[in-house]
């Protein structure tokens, strides 16, 4: 049933070099924790992805009942937190995943670093992970204030007052990222939609590059 | 750094064209030039892989179950909250504080530190171009690495030491934990533990009653408005929530709180006894819900 249903796609888009592409590999010996347990250093890039794929399921379902506004936001996820079934745990897994994520990407870089893997030819895959690190954090600073309460409010407050002292453009990225003179309710709607739109569909782009150029590269050598 | 040195050689065009031939694509080793067993990434590596995500799914499920989410109280502006940011910014908050980062060396502070710092990291593979790959053959770049690495610990631990020092002195605790303490009183209590922000407005109940004029008589409209939403004193509306008839006249009489008794300057300004009686039950009957 599904070779019939494979071959059948097959037969109309060629997909069988697509799948090998991405799935028929091998996996060399010095990187397999069955044969050497300290290559579990190889591990945290593949577990900074399963977390980044836990924050968006979760973060799917929080906007089901998250509403940006600035006396909604508030009620919104206390609601979420007390009273939805399973909220507490959805809100927790995208707050803790939140942390997970740049613990995991940290040890992924040091990883990378340390093992000398981002030398030629693999120097563009360092630098669209780098930029991934840049996103990652981001949307960790975009996505502390949407709880909208006092420590979210004050650290953003610190956050953009920093951006601030940026001589010449820090004046406008503060106004920008603020939509006004004060943190206020624009404030809340850009960073929801920086948070929610702008930073995820960049960082999608950028894991794309960033797979697609391992599967083309092959995974360093032994050192 | 793999860089074929071409000089030597002549240049090469691509077929009868001006296109210069490039050094074409840098053919990955293929993995049976690496040693030992490897393995098939389908089924047999990612079967293993999926039992690492499962075990590691579960630790972390444990955690969020054991650990809900922080939250506090709702933003307010004038509340006195220690500003903190998320513990992985806490090495750059700290370091912004330190003289030649702030003051009149922001700049410095905001851009040139960390400018080179990030920068370097993002050019890594342009700045360490040699081809040793183990770090203990790169002095350079290790310590670099090294160095930034205690610093972040460093300046992490500084910035957490003193958030928790500030907490013991100013004698505060966390909002979100605080809240959480706040809900579990409440909730021993039976009532509503919900920090929401209530946005309704409660309505007046029975406009047209008598009450209403005894109400702006008898000097109540001094202090708690005309409209009842309170002025020098609390808003009426929904009062009857709080107090029944017979508080309402017991507070009428005596006072309550920073409130002087009222019923002599009532009494004063024409009304009986009669009147002051269906003011308390006319205020009784004004609950939020109706």
């Amino acid at each position: 049933m599904f070779k019939n249903v494979y071959d059948w796609i097959d037969e109309r888009l060629d997909i069988t070099p697509i799948w090998r592409d991405v799935a028929d590999h091998e996996v060399p010996e010095h990187v397999n924790p069955a044969h050497h347990f300290s290559a579990f250093v190889y591990c945290f890039g593949g577990l900074t992805f399963f977390i980044t794929v836990i924050q968006i399921l979760s973060g799917m379902f929080l906007t089901m009942y998250y509403v940006p506004d600035i006396i909604n936001a508030y009620n919104s996820v206390e609601y979420l937190q007390t009273q939805v079934a399973f909220g507490q745990i959805v809100r927790g897994m995208h707050h803790w995943g939140a942390s997970l994520v740049i613990v995991m990407m940290f040890l992924h870089t040091l990883r990378v670093f340390f093992t000398g893997s981002y030398k030629a030819p693999r120097e563009m895959n360092w630098v669209v992970g780098m930029l991934i690190f840049f996103v990652m954090i981001g949307l960790g600073l975009t996505g502390y204030l949407l709880p909208w309460d006092s420590k979210a409010y004050f650290a953003t407050k610190v956050t953009l007052e920093i951006a601030n002292s940026v001589p010449i453009v820090g004046p406008i990225i503060k106004e920008l990222l603020q939509g006004g003179s004060i943190v206020g309710a624009e404030t809340l709607t850009r960073f929801f939609a920086i948070h929610v739109f702008f930073l995820p569909a960049v960082l999608l782009i950028l894991l794309v590059g960033h797979f697609i150029m391992i599967r083309r590269q092959g995974i360093s050598g032994p050192l | 750094m793999a860089r074929i040195d071409k000089s030597e050689e002549k240049v090469v065009f691509v077929g009868d064209s001006r296109v210069r031939k490039g050094n074409g694509f840098i053919t990955p080793p293929d993995y049976s030039a690496y040693p030992g067993k490897s393995e098939a990434f389908i089924p047999n590596f990612l079967l293993k892989e999926w039992m690492v995500g499962v075990v590691v799914l579960v630790g972390f499920l444990v955690l969020t179950i054991s650990e809900p989410a922080p939250l506090g109280y709702p933003a307010n502006p004038s509340a006195s909250v220690i500003p903190m940011p998320d513990w992985y910014f806490l090495f750059l908050y700290q370091y912004l504080k330190y003289p030649y980062a702030s003051g009149d060396w922001v700049v410095l502070g905001t851009l040139g530190i960390p400018g080179v710092a990030f920068g370097g990291l993002l050019l890594a593979p342009f700045l360490d171009r040699g081809k040793e790959r183990r770090f203990y053959r790169r002095p350079i770049a290790s310590s670099l690495m090294f160095l930034s690495l205690a610093s972040i610990v460093y300046l992490t631990n500084v910035a957490w030491t003193h958030y928790v020092d500030e907490l013991e002195k100013s004698g505060q605790k966390p909002e979100h934990i605080q809240r959480v303490e706040e809900a579990r009183e409440k909730r021993a209590q039976g009532l509503p533990t919900s920090n929401a922000i209530k946005t309704k407005e409660i309505s007046i109940v029975d406009k047209d009653d008598p009450a209403m004029e005894s109400y702006k008589k008898a000097t109540c409209i001094s202090c708690h408005a005309a409209d009842l939403k309170g002025g020098a004193g609390p808003s009426l509306r929904g009062i009857g929530d709080k107090h029944d008839k017979e508080a309402i006249l017991a507070i009428i009489h005596n006072g309550y709180n920073n409130m002087q008794p009222a019923y002599d300057n009532a009494i004063k300004a024409g009304l009986t006894d009669e009147d002051i009686d269906h003011l308390a039950e006319w205020l009784a009957k004004q609950k939020a819900e109706q």
